[in-house]
This record gives C-alpha cells, sequence and structure tokens, in this order.
C-alpha cells in the first residue's frame, strides 16, 4: 500500500481493499467511488486518494465516521510496449550507454516509481525513427539523479565506452541527466584520449512520458551525430532554442547548464559549438576538431583524484575555508574568483600556506564568460606572485574536473601544473570569438530549406 | 415542430466552461488576457502521442504525428512565459481561481473533496504546449434546481483554457498561445435533459450562477458549451465550443435530426442489402477518364501532377446528396473525414459529379472503369497518391459505419447551429497526475468560511431588484441574464435617473442596437455611466440615449460629452427654446385659429420630432401650453 499510513492505512486494512482496487468511500451523506490510487510517501496519513470514473483523482479525507467499501477488483494494467520496428543491418552501428535521470526513465503513475526505460527495444518504440539511423545497442550502466553521480561514476562510464569503442561500434551515446551532464561531459573528455569516433552526452528537461518531451528529438539527434559525424570528440547534444528543429552538439570540455528549465539550457560557453542537426543534416560550425578514424587507438585514462574542490569566492568569504581544505588533504583547489580572476586580500594568507603545503591551486572566473586576466590589478598580481595558476577562459566546473584528473595522472605538482595549463581536449582557447547567440525567433522560412 | 423527444430517448449533457476573471493565470503569474498583432515570439513544436498507463496510443494522435505535423506557436512576452512555452514546470495552482471554483461549487451544492489533484489530460492537437490539458475536480455530487427539475451536477473542474488556432498551412498549425493557462471552471451536469429547450435552460441558469460570483470574464468567448448529445439507437456525440448560448437548442436538435437521417440512411442501405464486405479499399486510378474535362477542380489537380483516384461505395446511388442538415449532405461527411485524415481539400462524388462540370461521357467512362451499376456511388480525390489513399481509406471507413448508424464522433459547432467532424472520441484512458503541482487541502474551516459568504444568487438577487429599486419581474431577470446586474446598481446609485429607464435601456436598448449590428459589447463600463451621468444632470435627455451609444460604438475611446458635443445633442436652454415654440406657433397661425387648444397634440409632435433629445418633452409641454392658451386668449 505505497503512501498510506496511519488511519488512512487501518481503514484500507480493514475494508480489505487494494492499491487498483474499485472502491467506495460513505462520508457523511456523500459517497465517492474509484479505484485506489497510490499516495506520496511525504503526504500525511489521513486522506485517500481514488480515481474517479472520469479519470480524475481525487482525495478523501478519513474521519470517525467514513466507510470504506471494497466493491471489487479492477483489472489491472498490463504494460505493452508496441512492438520495434525491424533492425536494418547495413547501418552504422552505435551503443547507447543509460546512466538515469529525466532522458531514461518513465514514472509509473500507478505505484509511483521511476523505472529505467533504456533497452535498445523501448529505445526504438518510444522513437522509431532511430531505426532507420542506425542499429543500436543498449546498456543500463546506472540509474541514478545526475546529482547523485561521483566521479567514481565518471571512470566507470569512460570504461564502459572504452569497452564499446573497442567492440567497433561507430559512435557511443550516453543517456544523463542535465544537472551534472556538463561535469561528466569534461570528464569524459580528458578520461577517453585519441577518441576514434564521438562519444556524445544526451539529456532532456522534459521527461520522454509527455507528448512534449524533447527527449525524441535530442535522442535523434545524438545518435546521427554518434553515427555520421565526421568528428571523433566528446560532445553533448540537446536542443539549441525552445522550437523543435535543431539540435546542437556542444564540445564536452565547453558546455554549461545555464538555465533551469528550458530545452536550451546548455550553452557553449568562449567558444563556437561543435555543429547543428538539422533533419537528418549534421552542419559543422567549426573546422577545429579531431576528424573521426577508426583506426586510431584509443587511450583510456579514466582515475580521478577527489582530493580537489571548487571554491566560490564571495565578498567577506572566511579565508579559514581554504585552511579547511588544506588540513583535510586536498591536493588541489579551484578558486572561482571575482572578475578577471580575484578574491580579498584576506584570503591572500592562507592561499599562500596552501601552495606552500603543495596545494595545487587554479584560478577561474564566476563570471561565466570571458577569461581571466591576473596582469590588470594589483590583486591578481600579487595571486600570480603566490604561484596561482591562471586557467585562462577555462569553465570553473572544467577546471575542477581537470584538476581532478590532473591530480591522478601524477604525483609531481610541476607535472600536474604542466597538464593544467595544457589544451587537451579544447577546455582552452587562446582566443575568445564573439559567441553565436541562437536565434531568438525562429523564422518559419527556415524550414523550408 | 412536432418532434417527440422523450419518444426518441434523447440524453443531453451539458459541460460550461467559464473564463475566471482572477488577476493572473492558473498556474503563472501571466496577465491573463489576449494579445492583438504580431507575436513577438515564435517557436516551433512538434507533439509525440505517448503511451497512456494502459499501453494504448491514441490511433487519431498518432495518425497526425506520423504526418509530420509541426505547431508554430505565437506568443508575446505580455501574456505569457516561460510556463506557457512548457519551458518551465507550472507554479502552484492559483489559490484565487480555485477559491472562485470552490464558491461556484457551493453555490451548486456540491461536496468539495478533501484534496485537489492536478491532472494531465492528454490532448496532442496542439492547443497545449505540453501536450495535456492540466484540469482538477474541486467538487462532485452538486445539484440545481431548474424550472421545478434537480439537475444533477457531477463535478466541477478547474482547469486552464487551450491555445487560440490562428491558421493552418499546410503541415504547419498556427496557435497563439495567450489565451493558454487563462483559468476556467467547468461544470459538467448529468445525461438528464430531454429536450433542445431544456438544454438552453439548464445552460443559462448554469450561466448565471457563474455570474453572479462576479468574478467570471464577459464577453463573446469567454463561456462555451460543450454538449453530449444520444438518442436511442443512436450514438453518443460530443460538440465543441457553443459560444452563444441561443444556440444550444438549435445545435440538440440539429443533432438529433442528423441522427435521425444517419439512421434513415442505415435502415436504407439494408434495405438494398448491402454488406460490410461489400465496401473494399480497393482504389483505382482514374487520372485517364478526366484528360481532357471542364471541371476545374480535377484540371488544377491534374495541371500540379496530382493523380485522381477512386473508390466505389456500392448501393450508395443517390444517399450521398442525402441532406442530414440544412447544408450538409451525407457526402459532406463523407467529405469531413477524407479532409481529417488525407488532408486532401475536398472529394467528389457521383451524385454531384455534373455540378462540378464532369461531363456525362466522363462519368459513364468512370463507372465503367470502376465497374459500378447505376445503385453504385463512386468517391474521387484528386491530391498526392499517399494523401488520396488515407482520404479514401477514411470515406470507406465512414461508409461501413454508416451502415452500422450513427459513428461516436466528436465534433466542432458551426456558427449556424450545424456541426462538422472534429476527431474521433479520445478514448477514457487520457489521465494522467501531474507530477509537478503539489496536491491541496481543503480544508473545513476554509469552506465553512466561503459558505458563509457566499454571493447572492440569481434568485435572491432578483427579489431583491424588484424590491428595491420597483422594477418590474421582466425586467429584473432580463437585466440578470444581460450580466449588465451589477452595473445597474451602480449607475442608479451614482447618477440618480429612474431605475427603469436604466434597466430598460441596458436590457431592451441594448438589445435593438445589438440587432442593428451596434456592438454596444465593446463599450465600457465607465462609458455606460458616463452617459447617464449626463441624463442625470439634465445636460441631456434620456431620448438622446440610443444616439450617443451608436456614436460611442463607432468612435473608439471617446467620451460621452463628446458624443453630445458632435451630435448637438446638449440641451436647449430654457431662454432658447421658449423663442424656439414661439417661432413655431407664429408658423401655425392658421392651425390655432383652426383648432384653439386642441392645436396642442398637433404642435407638440411636430416639435419633438425636431427637437428629441435636445429637449425634455415635459418642458416643452409646459411652455408650449402656456404660449398656446395666451395666442388663444389673445385670438378672442
Amino acid at each position: 500500500m505505497p503512501g498510506y499510513r496511519g488511519l488512512a492505512l487501518k481503514a484500507l486494512l480493514d475494508a480489505g481493499a487494494e492499491i487498483g482496487d474499485l472502491i467506495r468511500i460513505i462520508k457523511d451523506d456523500v459517497i465517492f467511488e474509484g479505484i485506489l490510487i497510490p499516495r506520496s510517501e511525504y503526504s500525511d496519513d489521513r486522506h485517500i486518494v481514488i480515481k474517479n470514473r472520469s479519470g480524475y483523482n481525487i482525495g478523501v479525507e478519513v474521519t470517525p465516521s467514513t466507510r470504506i467499501e471494497r466493491i471489487g477488483a479492477e483489472m489491472k494494467p498490463a504494460f505493452i510496449p508496441p512492438p520495434p520496428p525491424k533492425q536494418r543491418p547495413g547501418l552504422p552501428r552505435v551503443s547507447i550507454l543509460s546512466t538515469g535521470g529525466t532522458i531514461a526513465s518513465r514514472v509509473d503513475y500507478r505505484t509511483g516509481a521511476v523505472r529505467p526505460v533504456i533497452s535498445a527495444s523501448d529505445l526504438y518504440s518510444i522513437v522509431p525513427e532511430l531505426a532507420d539511423i542506425a542499429v543500436i545497442d543498449a546498456e543500463i550502466l546506472f540509474s541514478v539523479f545526475s546529482e547523485d553521480l561521483t566521479p567514481k561514476h565518471w571512470s566507470a562510464m569512460a570504461e564502459a565506452v572504452a569497452r564499446h569503442i573497442t567492440r567497433g561500434v561507430d559512435g557511443v551515446i550516453i543517456a544523463h541527466g542535465t544537472d551534472t551532464m556538463g561535469y561528466s561531459a569534461a570528464a569524459l573528455s580528458f578520461a577517453l584520449q585519441n577518441l576514434p569516433v564521438p562519444v556524445v552526452l544526451v539529456g532532456a528537461q522534459r521527461s520522454e512520458d509527455r507528448p512534449s518531451s524533447d527527449a525524441p528529438l535530442n535522442l535523434i539527434g545524438a545518435v546521427l551525430a554518434a553515427s555520421r559525424a565526421p568528428f571523433a570528440e566528446v560532445t553533448v547534444a540537446m536542443h539549441e532554442t525552445p522550437s523543435d528543429d535543431s539540435i546542437i552538439l556542444h564540445r564536452g570540455t565547453k558546455v554549461r547548464k545555464c538555465h533551469t528549465s528550458r530545452r536550451d539550457a546548455f550553452k557553449t560557453v568562449n567558444a563556437k559549438p561543435l555543429a547543428r542537426v538539422i533533419g537528418d543534416r549534421i552542419i559543422m560550425l567549426t573546422n577545429e576538431y579531431r576528424p573521426r578514424d577508426t583506426g586510431r587507438r584509443l587511450v583510456l585514462r579514466a582515475n580521478f583524484d577527489e582530493r580537489a574542490t571548487l571554491i566560490k569566492f564571495y565578498p567577506g568569504m572566511n579565508p579559514k575555508i581554504i585552511d579547511w581544505y588544506v588540513s583535510e588533504g586536498y591536493r588541489g583547489i579551484v578558486l572561482e574568483g571575482t572578475g578577471l580572476g580575484h578574491v580579498r586580500r584576506e584570503c591572500f594568507p592562507a592561499i599562500k600556506r596552501a601552495i606552500e603545503s603543495g596545494v595545487i591551486v587554479g584560478m577561474t572566473s564566476q563570471c561565466i564568460w570571458g577569461r581571466i586576466n591576473m596582469n590588470v590589478y594589483s590583486n591578481g598580481r600579487d595571486l600570480l606572485a603566490m604561484g596561482v595558476i591562471p586557467l585562462g577562459d577555462m569553465l570553473a566546473e572544467t577546471a575542477l574536473v581537470k584538476m581532478m584528473w590532473c591530480l591522478a595522472q601524477s604525483t609531481d605538482p610541476e607535472e600536474v601544473k604542466r597538464l593544467l595549463l595544457t589544451n587537451l581536449a579544447g577546455e582552452i582557447s587562446e582566443r575568445t570569438v564573439e559567441p553565436i547567440e541562437a536565434p531568438r525567433i525562429f523564422s518559419p522560412s527556415k524550414e523550408a530549406d | 415542430m412536432g418532434v417527440d423527444y422523450a419518444q426518441l430517448g434523447l440524453k443531453v449533457g451539458l459541460e460550461c466552461h467559464q473564463q475566471l476573471a482572477t488577476r493572473e493565470k492558473l498556474f503563472c503569474s501571466c496577465k491573463p488576457q489576449l494579445f492583438k498583432g504580431e507575436p513577438e515570439i515564435l517557436f516551433l513544436r512538434r507533439l509525440r502521442p505517448t503511451q497512456s498507463e494502459l499501453g494504448q496510443i491514441d490511433p487519431a494522435a498518432y495518425f497526425e504525428f506520423q504526418k509530420g505535423v509541426k505547431i508554430l506557436y505565437e506568443a508575446n512576452s505580455e501574456t505569457s512565459c516561460l510556463v506557457e512555452m512548457d519551458e518551465e514546470p507550472p507554479h502552484e495552482l492559483n489559490r484565487e481561481a480555485l477559491e472562485i471554483a470552490l464558491t461556484v461549487a457551493l453555490m451548486m451544492n456540491a461536496k468539495p473533496v478533501d484534496e485537489v489533484y492536478v491532472m494531465r489530460k492528454i490532448v496532442i492537437d496542439g492547443s497545449n504546449t505540453t501536450g495535456f490539458q492540466r484540469t482538477c475536480v474541486v467538487a462532485v455530487n452538486g445539484i440545481i434546481r431548474v424550472d421545478g427539475k434537480d439537475v444533477p451536477i457531477q463535478h466541477i473542474s478547474l482547469e486552464e483554457d487551450a491555445a487560440r488556432k490562428m491558421g493552418e498551412e499546410g503541415l504547419v498549425i498556427r496557435y497563439r498561445i495567450d489565451r493558454l493557462g487563462i483559468p476556467l471552471v467547468e461544470v459538467t451536469t448529468g445525461p438528464v435533459i430531454n429536450t433542445p429547450e431544456e438544454a438552453e435552460r439548464v445552460a443559462l441558469a448554469i450561466g448565471r450562477i457563474l455570474r453572479a460570483t462576479r468574478r467570471v470574464k464577459r464577453g463573446i468567448g469567454t463561456i462555451r458549451q460543450d454538449l453530449n448529445i444520444s438518442i436511442r439507437d443512436g450514438a453518443l456525440v460530443e460538440i465543441k465550443g457553443v459560444q452563444e448560448l441561443e444556440l444550444i437548442s438549435k445545435v440538440v436538435s440539429y443533432e438529433v435530426q442528423r441522427q435521425l437521417n444517419l439512421l434513415k440512411i442505415r435502415d436504407e442501405l439494408r434495405r438494398r442489402g448491402l454488406r460490410d464486405e461489400d465496401l473494399r479499399e480497393d482504389f483505382v486510378d482514374v487520372t485517364s477518364v478526366f484528360r481532357g474535362t471542364r471541371c476545374r477542380i480535377l484540371q488544377r489537380a491534374m495541371e500540379q501532377g496530382k493523380p485522381i483516384l477512386a473508390v466505389k461505395l456500392p448501393k450508395f446511388a443517390g444517399l450521398l446528396g442525402f441532406e442530414v442538415l440544412p447544408g450538409l449532405r451525407f457526402g459532406g461527411e463523407l467529405a469531413d473525414r477524407a479532409k481529417f485524415w488525407g488532408r486532401v481539400g475536398g472529394i467528389l462524388h457521383t451524385d454531384e459529379l455534373k455540378s462540378y462540370g464532369v461531363s456525362d461521357e466522363e462519368e459513364t467512362e468512370l463507372r465503367r472503369l470502376m465497374g459500378a451499376l447505376e445503385e453504385d456511388a463512386i468517391v474521387i480525390v484528386a491530391d498526392k497518391p499517399e494523401n488520396a489513399m488515407d482520404a479514401l481509406r477514411a470515406v470507406v471507413e465512414r461508409a461501413r459505419e454508416a451502415l452500422r448508424g450513427v459513428p461516436e464522433e466528436t465534433r466542432a459547432a458551426n456558427p449556424d447551429g450545424t456541426t462538422r467532424y472534429m476527431r474521433p472520441r479520445p478514448g477514457a484512458a487520457r489521465m494522467y497526475p501531474e507530477t509537478d503541482v503539489p496536491p491541496i487541502k481543503i480544508t473545513r474551516d476554509y469552506i465553512e468560511r466561503l459558505r458563509a459568504n457566499l454571493p447572492e444568487r440569481p434568485e435572491e438577487k432578483m427579489e431583491r431588484l424588484i424590491k428595491s429599486y420597483g422594477i418590474n419581474e421582466k425586467l429584473a431577470r432580463q437585466l440578470i441574464d444581460s450580466e449588465y446586474d451589477d452595473l445597474f446598481e451602480i449607475i442608479v446609485g451614482e447618477t440618480g435617473v429612474a431605475p427603469t429607464v436604466v434597466a430598460a435601456t441596458l436590457t431592451e436598448t441594448f438589445k435593438a442596437l445589438k440587432r442593428e449590428g451596434i456592438g454596444v459589447d465593446r463599450l465600457s463600463d465607465e462609458q455606460i455611466i458616463g452617459v447617464f451621468k449626463l441624463v442625470g444632470s439634465g445636460e441631456t435627455s434620456k431620448e438622446a440615449i440610443p444616439d450617443i451609444l451608436r456614436w460611442l460604438v463607432g468612435h473608439e475611446g471617446a467620451r460621452p460629452e463628446d458624443a453630445l458635443r458632435e451630435l448637438g445633442l446638449t440641451m436647449i436652454p430654457e431662454e432658447e427654446l421658449r423663442s424656439i415654440i414661439d417661432g413655431y406657433l407664429d408658423r401655425s397661425a392658421e392651425l390655432i385659429a383652426g383648432r384653439g387648444l386642441g392645436a396642442l397634440g398637433a404642435l407638440m409632435g411636430m416639435i419633438m420630432r425636431d427637437l428629441r433629445g435636445r429637449v425634455k418633452p415635459e418642458d416643452v409641454n409646459k411652455i408650449l401650453r402656456e404660449k398656446l392658451a395666451e395666442r388663444v386668449k389673445a385670438e378672442r
């Protein structure tokens, strides 16, 4: 009896009613009839939820005079997915690895449970168009909300991708919750070196059980990119605008979730996106990419050292926060400073102590857009002199992931510093160009071409 | 009309949808208003049919999707935000709207639920960006009394209004999302209504109660009725979107007529010995028959390279031209289906080929090619092959249904009371919980507080209007139905104009002006009050009111004072009036000589005809009487 406790549970048990049964609730002079529905676990213990004949759910409070009768058992619904379309053998082979999140789950409205759906046949039945693009092999890695993922999950993802690539697929897709998809994309960008084929992370801002879900188009875009894109890079595939007409592919190290709810929440920061998918066409937006080459041998470096942190500076920040991390044995700190890369002078002694004890300290900006420059103001120059490493136009989140990765690659602080400052996966760019704004207004004429 | 509806087993249920006059929309803080002009924001979506919890997919919806239908949404930033765009989860349910819905429920003696659950009702025609309409039952088991009969109210729901359809070009349907999210209260009656007139009376009674809350919107489009109609041996047909109360009885009687005629067609087909298996989806390309045709429709299609496909409907000859409703032949029902499923412009059939310029030779050749006998009908469609085939498949399916009788379907009301096919009736399993909106507890205290402060019910209000304003029952009833009852009380209170004059103006004068095509609905309350203020202060007379109203409707945003000036309707000062009357008397010496004091009536008529609206008749009468007496006396 999911969700029922106390008074309501007792009344239902007394009546011998079970979830899905047709019941009658007689209360004062009113009679309510309907199917007994589970209740959210955070609800109180006094209400019973039934679905009436027209399909509406209503809550009825149980009072001492309330009587409940079980009328009978309703037919339990059986979920029968439509038969999947036939696989077409000549097509490219793509693996879809599912980690959980909105795109990979479906709410069971009767039990309230969330169940993972990404088996290949589920996918084909939800988005039958996929069968025209690629032959899909699906694997469920884990089923967690993305905020519950840790660097250990990044390692597991990287290993799974490597396993599938070794099997010779033309591309790998990772279905992922959107909240931390940017972090995972960065992590895979560093862990999967020398990629021969594309790796595409894909999420959804509206769950797949809704008619307006962005999941199908995002998936179609991801499968097209994984099977046919000319590049071999880690990317994120999501809507470019609120319209269902364009999927944009962001480079894994330059992408960030910049909106809580919009379909086009993901933006490429300080760079151009890699490509756009419209209809069945992939349109490259840059020619700076590693080309697809199935002959190339993947190098897997899947380890991350979790003893690194990201500290967002704010006015009046207590420098003891930095000392605490040092005392806890952290090896790397990424500061998210203000403006061009600053923190208040009060923090200087703590930063100095950290660096002297061997902690690597890097600087990024909380402005999100733009690169840091620590030569403009004296605070910046002083921090540089202390040994704070300026991380250019790297996203703070990417910098943290890279710090964890670098720390796992070497115990030599100089080598870690060298790696941090080397552009490994497009995370650092020397030129910042005017960003391409997604068109705010959709023009119907675009449909014509 | 002599139809015995009881004999026919007519059953009608109503669903009244009324927009609420809240400050904000139901699930966000946007203004519940429409916008005119060009949209600021456009976005394109596809809605994908999803499986219900029973694993079913709505076939009509899936069909639309497969055709590649896209929806272009129009928005502006004042009337919609990310919530209507489905780019942000809904906010909490608008408590003001909930309170109005519960007030309606209590006024209809319904029992509020203890916990309100917002549901998603799947609708994927594009009218909702989400692909579902958010709706919740707030109360059940109500009862209202209409002309001595108890009408059960099954439930009272609160739901979001849908987007407005603006047009359709090819596979792109345009909707405007300003209306989306405006709170609606839905009142659903049991199917207990037995005559068309009763349906109208029940709708009127429900409308009166809704308006009595004084918190619902007024004007065209703010109240819409759906009708569920069935007769014995017929089928349950849902008719959506009746906007005018006066149309309800017509829609019901037309639907009864339509179902009876469909039953006649069924009986005739059975009499002719048609069997289901005789109706086959054998489509033949008959383009060659029409190479040299004079039929413009077919010529144009062939110029565009579209083939002409035909299907035979055995034993249907004469029936496609059979009128099921005024202006709607049975062939029209086939055409509606063909348009919906095949997205074709229309069909042609052998009951009407000649009127489209098809020659006898062509028809003979067509019949020969199709192997059709005289008792058979042929339907032809000229379009792209896949569309034409879908259209003909739908035609054959509708013909099969004709053999069974009346198909269950959802139809849309036309402004003349007839209806057109809209879509198949949706399955029952299309309701899901809206997991983004938490359930709301309705406490007993809250309900008791609402119950203690219920607005005046229509019948109570009527009695009060009669008693405190001394107007008669007919005027009082008309006032309440006019939706100007509140304004009436304000005007009488503020202007001192006689209540009967105000009431008659707001009801009878307004109705007469509307009949002339004068859109008095467009006048603001301020403008109407202003007109009566001018009358109350003696600046113009009550006779001038219709002219002033007419002028105001034609001059948007103008003030009643402007109307007086422009129309020259300002009152004539007494001094001037006296000399004008002298003038009339001078010119009428003969008349006065002949009739003496008896000339008063004729003179009065003359003067009033010329000065109507600029003088008070009683002033004219007084001065005229005085002066006439003087002249008669002088003459003696």
